[in-house]
């Protein structure tokens, strides 16, 4: 776990845009009060800014909220919990037939292999691509997504038109996406509708035998671990 | 509840917006919900996790379509601070503590963090409850339309498939969600041909899998 970037620093900057904010509550009294309640407008940036930063002084101001755990929550999730964890398990699964047995078998116990902390017991499910089987998740209740293997979830993920769409038409969901499943293929749909977590093993690209374990992560993408992408060996040209 | 946020299956939501290089957060106020969000949860009683998701559905459907995915996480933090007790509506409206309040129990030290963000609570439960389907076996889901909170989405009510596996025992997010219990009982994960559930435009290499609660299903 990496330090907090100067919390202290950051503290002294919400302080002060909170006593702004417990300010501008007080000469237009539904500020912080209004979220949820009022007509249907458009709440701007700024006025979240202000709102949330006042929500939160106030907690901390109550005692209930510590700022610091703040801090290395958002941090947490910005700079070490991400795709990047997912990326290293599928490389190994592609490198290491017996670890794509046990990944396939028991996901969390595969995982923690590699550090990975565990999720308990079943939880965490992958999933494995194959010339025959196409497998796509989605969350159309809300926005279930495996958070410490791949992060949060982008926003088209958590949005109307994915939810609505990926279980109805996963084949025109992967087109828009750039992915063509032939007719022959097998598609199937997870919709996350319980605490299962499930992950997608893309296949490994054609073309990619030459490459080590760590130059077979570089080109492991979020999307190709959603099912919404195919993992190809131009990923880290494009990046680069 | 049949809401809006039942969104599986629905018809005019627009395009997919794929953003390449997305940031974790796309404002700084986004990532402070989302990490006062995930501190409140740690609370017993009114925040537990479906209790949660309970608490976003319920927004009136226009406000759920027109809000962003963290306004609706704030909306329903600052109805929950007040129905728990710890902040009062007058707090929420000056932004301060009233004058005399008491000082509560900070909920996550900043040294809890790490172990807080690397493990999932798992809603698996470790009790004997006797499954009422095996694997293989032909399953209706229930077509019933609770008001309150239920993870059987409406595109599956009434659709025949097939238990795929059972995988364990797990609370039932349909009482958990308003603090009845956590009634543990077998989740499976069930598999239903999309045209089982479409109708004859699906294609009928297309598969469906949901997980579902024993109080879900019935044997056909």
């Amino acid at each position: 776990m990496p330090k907090s970037p100067d919390p202290v620093g950051r503290r002294g900057f919400l302080k002060t845009a909170a006593t702004g904010a417990a300010g501008i509550m007080a000469g237009s009294k539904p500020a912080l009060g209004q979220a949820g309640t009022g007509p249907a407008q458009q709440a701007s940036p700024s006025d979240l800014t202000l709102r949330v930063k006042a929500l939160e002084s106030l907690l901390v101001d109550k005692g209930l909220v510590d700022r610091v755990a703040l801090d290395r929550i958002v941090d947490a999730f910005e700079t070490t919990i991400g795709p990047r964890n997912g990326a290293r398990v599928v490389a190994r699964a592609w490198v290491d037939p017996a670890y794509r047995k046990r990944l396939l078998a028991d996901a969390a116990t595969a995982m923690e292999e590699l550090g990975l902390h565990r999720y308990q017991g079943e939880d965490i499910v992958a999933l494995e691509n194959t010339a025959k089987i196409h497998n796509l998740v989605v969350c159309t209740l809300c926005s279930c997504y495996p958070w410490p293997l791949l992060g949060l979830p982008p926003v088209w993920y958590k949005s109307a038109p994915y939810r609505s769409r990926a279980v109805i038409d996963p084949r025109g969901v992967l087109k828009e996406f750039g992915v063509d499943i032939h007719t022959d293929v097998e598609v199937r749909v997870w919709d996350s509708t319980a605490e299962i977590r499930y992950f997608v093993l893309p296949e490994r690209p054609a073309g990619s035998e030459g490459l080590n374990e760590e130059a077979l992560a570089a080109l492991v993408t979020r999307d190709s671990m959603i099912g919404t992408a195919r993992v190809t060996l131009d990923v880290a040209e494009v990046r680069a | 509840m049949n809401g809006v946020h039942d969104m599986g299956g629905m018809h005019g939501m627009g395009p997919i917006r794929h953003e390449a290089h997305e940031p974790t957060f796309h404002d700084a106020w986004e990532g402070r919900v989302y990490a006062l969000s995930r501190v409140l949860r740690t609370r017993r009683g009114l925040w537990n996790l479906d209790a949660f998701r309970h608490g976003i559905e319920v927004l009136p459907p226009v406000e759920y379509l027109r809000m962003s995915y963290y306004e609706r996480w704030f909306a329903w933090m600052l109805r929950t601070v007040v129905a728990a007790g710890d902040v009062t509506q007058t707090e929420i409206e000056t932004g301060s503590p009233a004058t005399g309040s008491q000082r509560m129990a900070v909920l996550v030290v900043p040294e809890a963090v790490s172990s807080m963000v690397d493990r999932r609570a798992s809603a698996r439960r470790n009790v004997a409850v006797a499954p009422r389907f095996k694997s293989g076996q032909r399953v209706r889901a229930r077509n019933v339309h609770p008001s309150g909170h239920t993870r059987l989405p409406r595109y599956a009510r009434g659709r025949t498939g097939a238990v795929l596996l059972d995988r364990g025992v797990f609370l039932f997010p349909d009482t958990n969600a308003h603090l009845l219990g956590e009634k543990p009982q077998h989740l499976y994960s069930v598999r239903f041909a999309a045209r089982d559930i479409w109708g004859p435009q699906a294609s009928q290499r297309d598969f469906i899998h949901l997980d579902m609660w024993d109080d879900y299903l019935e044997a056909v």
